[in-house]
């Protein structure tokens, strides 16, 4: 089996501003994150040679890439629930590698805000049979599934409540001050830990700022042959490993799985250091956009992806290693906690800012001298999720 | 001999006092608490919760099931045959519902004993349970609570034999439900206790004990119903009970629970009954059913487990606005939250044993209990991966632990906030599902969870039941 390692790159990527877009249709946000990676990679629409979609909940078949205009040329729409952006960037970059076509379009879009509703639907993860029925009509919300993770990691690592609450809030402190130095995020404050601490409880011991925005946004990428990359510019971005893995439910419904970790994010990272060949990923990972939809997953991520030990987590919080300063910066154009989390979107809005670090143009946010960048998705929740990981680099 | 051969009851923890209804309306409240049906109970949950008492009681299945209530959620659909398979009793249990009447419960306890008396039935299991509801402001409002009982009949090792029976009707307009109504109607007071419930009932009881020829002294107990306390205390004077005789009706404690009021009585008399003792038991409504017990040397067996008292400990106040939001009797703003997928009909019929009795499965490989958090069917184990190989499995009836939970503000729950948690069960086996019942302040990782069949918050149509955890 080969490595995907250096068969493929990314020579343009767009990213529309992330929020409640109620000036902008799913048609503008694809047409908006298209064109700008469109025009960074220096091409034209007609030289996309086959495109990978991803979208959860806005749209339908290739049909929904209709906006662009693409003449007949072969598109796949892909779900992966909050994977799915990634899962787009893998479909695309796998055909790339596979000789099948040489310059490729992934493209993730969500539409959230257009329903009425606050929150987001989970079918298939939280009551609903996959074809939107229900057996038992039972469910809990997507702030209650990643809460289990915080509740169960104060009890686990004997962390009292308030300092269990402080130690989350660090984490959204983290990512809105770094958001807000992002003009694309949806949001622009900046916190402080009191401030966290004191919201009202969501599910706790998750507070309204412990979850990201819901969020209309789209993203994209130009994903290229590796050996053509400099042909479309001189700072390519070249993709060193992508994994993706898929839980069967197992920590649903085995008392062995502890809530404290993820199987499904420590397996996709596991794989994908292989590939990247990555021994030490707390030394060797530049910086990292990682899957914060609720601050207590961010915790549990650092252990899983290995850049804390397995309950050091709250020492590198308190300490600051993941801060834009620290050892590891992670989600620094804000995560999904500030950026926002249009749930097709993501997994290419993290790539946008990882290229845009490797290429040393993330303005106020860039970290120094990066040379491995990280992103990290959880489709479903702890206990039923879909981890996925991709390793990029400016180096080939 | 035929007799009653276990017993079991179910009192909602929830009070709502007649001091708080008086002081939303303005009037005398006076002493007492009625009890009220959870948010997510009904009669079908409380008969479920009362039959299970009685048959972890009785160490036996039941070959018939009857259930009384005036309050049965479909006016079309039996709802016997819904407890039954709540409660797991094989597909060839008689199932029947009893309704329309207050005196639905003892209809169902003569047919019982004729059942087993007529050799068509072992053991007749026969549960009331009603939330029947006065409108707002008014008397019945004041009177009415909730709950359930459930007595088994049969012949082995009866607790108390059947010394005699006697009924009669009468079709007396006291209280009625038309199509259209949700509320109690009732005639006018006295003229329903004068013309209506005091001759009738003495009637039928006076000729009762003049049939097997008993005066009130031969009995222990008197276990009567009635529709409020003045009534009670005034029938039994004009049939020469002494007070201490008679069993107390609970109505300042629980309220009038219809058709399981007469029912709970009998229970709680039983409990405090000693061998030899005889009882007197009449249910009333559109006419008497009366009947006599002689309690056995078997009632040492109801002695050690949880009783009437322990039933109605550890209650909960609520207020008045929560009972009317409880109740549906106020509309509320809709939520904006995404709504929850409809019931699949078809989904819940093909995985009914799941969604019923809470089966699951174990695998006969590893051996591992495993149940679906959607209630999809076992094909592929979760630990060892071994094909369509597995026993059914009941979750029902184990206990377990919280593992780990949420407070969950956006749980659509008519008692906010919800809590959800992932219980591990005893025994083995995981399920991630809401809990009920449950004082926040005590909830915490390790506790101690059992399983209690409920309504879910949502549905449409159709009543949506399904298991939650509940602390123990």
């Amino acid at each position: 089996m080969e490595s995907i390692k250096d068969k493929v790159a990314i020579v343009g990527m767009g990213c529309t501003r992330f929020g409640e877009r109620w000036d902008m249709g799913v048609e503008d946000l694809l047409v908006e994150a298209a064109y700008e990676a469109f025009q960074d990679a220096g091409i034209e629409p007609k030289d996309i040679q086959a495109a990978w979609l991803g979208t959860v909940f806005s749209g339908i078949s290739a049909m929904t890439l209709a906006p662009l205009g693409l003449q007949y040329i072969p598109i796949t729409r892909v779900e992966n629930m909050c994977a799915t952006g990634s899962e787009a960037l893998r479909g695309a970059a796998y055909a790339v590698a596979a000789g099948v076509c040489d310059i490729a379009l992934a493209i993730g879009v969500e539409k959230l805000k257009d329903s009425g509703q606050t929150g987001v639907k989970g079918p298939a993860i939280v009551g609903d049979n996959p074809d939107g029925s229900s057996a038992i009509g039972s469910g809990y919300s997507a702030p209650a599934s990643f809460a289990y993770l915080g509740t169960r990691y104060f009890s686990h690592y004997n962390i009292d409540r308030d300092e269990g609450k402080r130690m989350l809030a660090e984490i959204a402190v983290k990512n809105h001050h770094n958001g807000s130095l992002n003009p694309k995020a949806h949001f622009h404050n900046t916190l402080t830990v009191e401030q966290v601490v004191k919201a009202p409880i969501v599910a706790w011991p998750l507070g309204l700022f412990d979850c990201c925005g819901v969020s209309d946004g789209a993203a994209a990428a130009i994903v290229v042959r590796a050996d053509m990359a400099k042909n479309f510019r001189s700072d390519p971005i070249y993709i060193k490993g992508m994994a993706i893995s898929a839980g069967a439910r197992q920590g649903s419904m085995r008392q062995d799985y502890d809530y404290v970790h993820i199987d499904e994010n420590v397996r996709a990272s596991q794989q994908v250091y292989a590939q990247a060949g990555v021994k030490n990923p707390r030394k060797e990972i530049s910086c990292a956009e990682v899957h914060d939809c609720f601050t207590a997953h961010e915790l549990i991520v650092y252990e899983d992806l290995g850049f804390s030990r397995r309950g050091g987590a709250r020492e590198d919080i308190f300490g600051g290693t993941f801060t834009l300063k620290g050892e590891l910066p992670i989600n620094t154009d804000g995560g999904l906690k500030c950026f926002g989390h249009p749930l097709g979107a993501s997994g290419l809005r993290m790539m946008y800012e990882m290229y845009l670090q490797l290429q040393g143009k993330a303005g106020p946010r860039q970290v120094k001298n990066p040379r491995l960048a990280m992103t990290h998705n959880l489709g479903g929740n702890a206990g039923a999720g879909i981890g996925c990981c991709v390793i990029v680099g400016n180096e080939k | 001999m035929v007799g009653i051969t276990s017993i079991g009851a179910y009192i909602p923890r929830y009070r709502l006092s007649l001091e708080e209804i008086g002081k939303m309306w303005q009037t005398r409240g006076g002493p007492g608490e009625k009890a009220v049906a959870g948010y997510d109970e009904d009669a079908i949950t409380m008969a479920v919760a009362a039959s299970l008492d009685c048959m972890k009681r009785a160490g036996n299945q039941a070959d018939v099931l009857y259930l009384a209530s005036t309050t049965a959620p479909y006016k079309e659909k039996q709802c016997a045959a819904l407890v039954a398979s709540a409660i797991d009793l094989s597909k060839t249990t008689h199932t029947a519902d009893f309704t329309n009447t207050l005196r639905a419960g003892t209809a169902a306890m003569k047919a019982a004993i004729d059942a087993v008396k007529g050799g068509s039935a072992e053991n007749a299991l026969v549960v009331a349970s009603d939330c029947r509801m006065g409108a707002p402001k008014g008397r019945f409002e004041q009177l009415l609570g909730d709950g359930a009982a459930a007595v088994m009949i049969g012949e082995k090792e009866p607790v108390a034999i059947i010394e005699g029976a006697h009924s009669i009707f009468s079709d007396f307009t006291d209280l009625w439900r038309t199509e259209k109504d949700k509320f109690i109607q009732s005639g006018e007071g006295r003229f329903i206790e004068e013309a209506g419930y005091m001759p009738t009932m003495t009637e039928a009881v006076t000729e009762l004990m003049a049939k097997y020829s008993f005066t009130p002294k031969d009995f222990a107990k008197a276990v009567f119903y009635a529709a409020d306390n003045r009534n009670h205390s005034g029938l039994v004077k004009a049939l020469g009970f002494d007070k201490n005789q008679v069993q107390d009706s609970l109505f300042w404690k629980i309220g009038n629970t219809g058709t399981a009021a007469a029912m709970i009585m009998l229970v709680a008399a039983l409990e405090e009954a000693s061998p030899g003792d005889r009882i007197l038991f009449a249910g009333y409504g559109d006419g008497v059913d009366v009947f006599i017990f002689r309690v056995t040397e078997n009632i040492s067996r109801i002695k050690g487990t949880p009783l009437m008292k322990d039933r109605l400990a550890g209650t909960v106040s609520i207020d008045y606005g929560k009972y009317l939001l409880w109740r549906d009797l106020i509309p509320v703003e809709a939520s904006s939250l995404p709504e929850r997928a409809e019931p699949s009909l078809a989904t819940r019929w093909r995985e009914r044993k799941t969604v019923r009795a809470l089966y699951g499965a174990k695998c006969r490989k590893c051996g591992t209990p495993q149940i679906h958090p959607i209630g999809q069917r076992a094909r592929v184990c979760v630990v060892c991966q071994a094909k369509d190989d597995f026993d059914d499995y009941k979750f029902s009836d184990k206990t377990g632990k919280l593992f780990t939970y949420a407070i969950d503000q956006l749980q659509p729950t008519k008692n906010p906030p919800g809590l959800n948690g992932v219980i591990d069960f005893d025994g083995g086996g995981r399920l991630i599902c809401e809990l009920t019942d449950y004082d926040l302040a005590s909830v915490a990782t390790g506790m101690a969870v059992e399983m209690t069949f409920r309504k879910l918050s949502q549905g449409k149509g159709i009543v949506n039941y399904f298991w939650k955890a509940k602390p123990i």
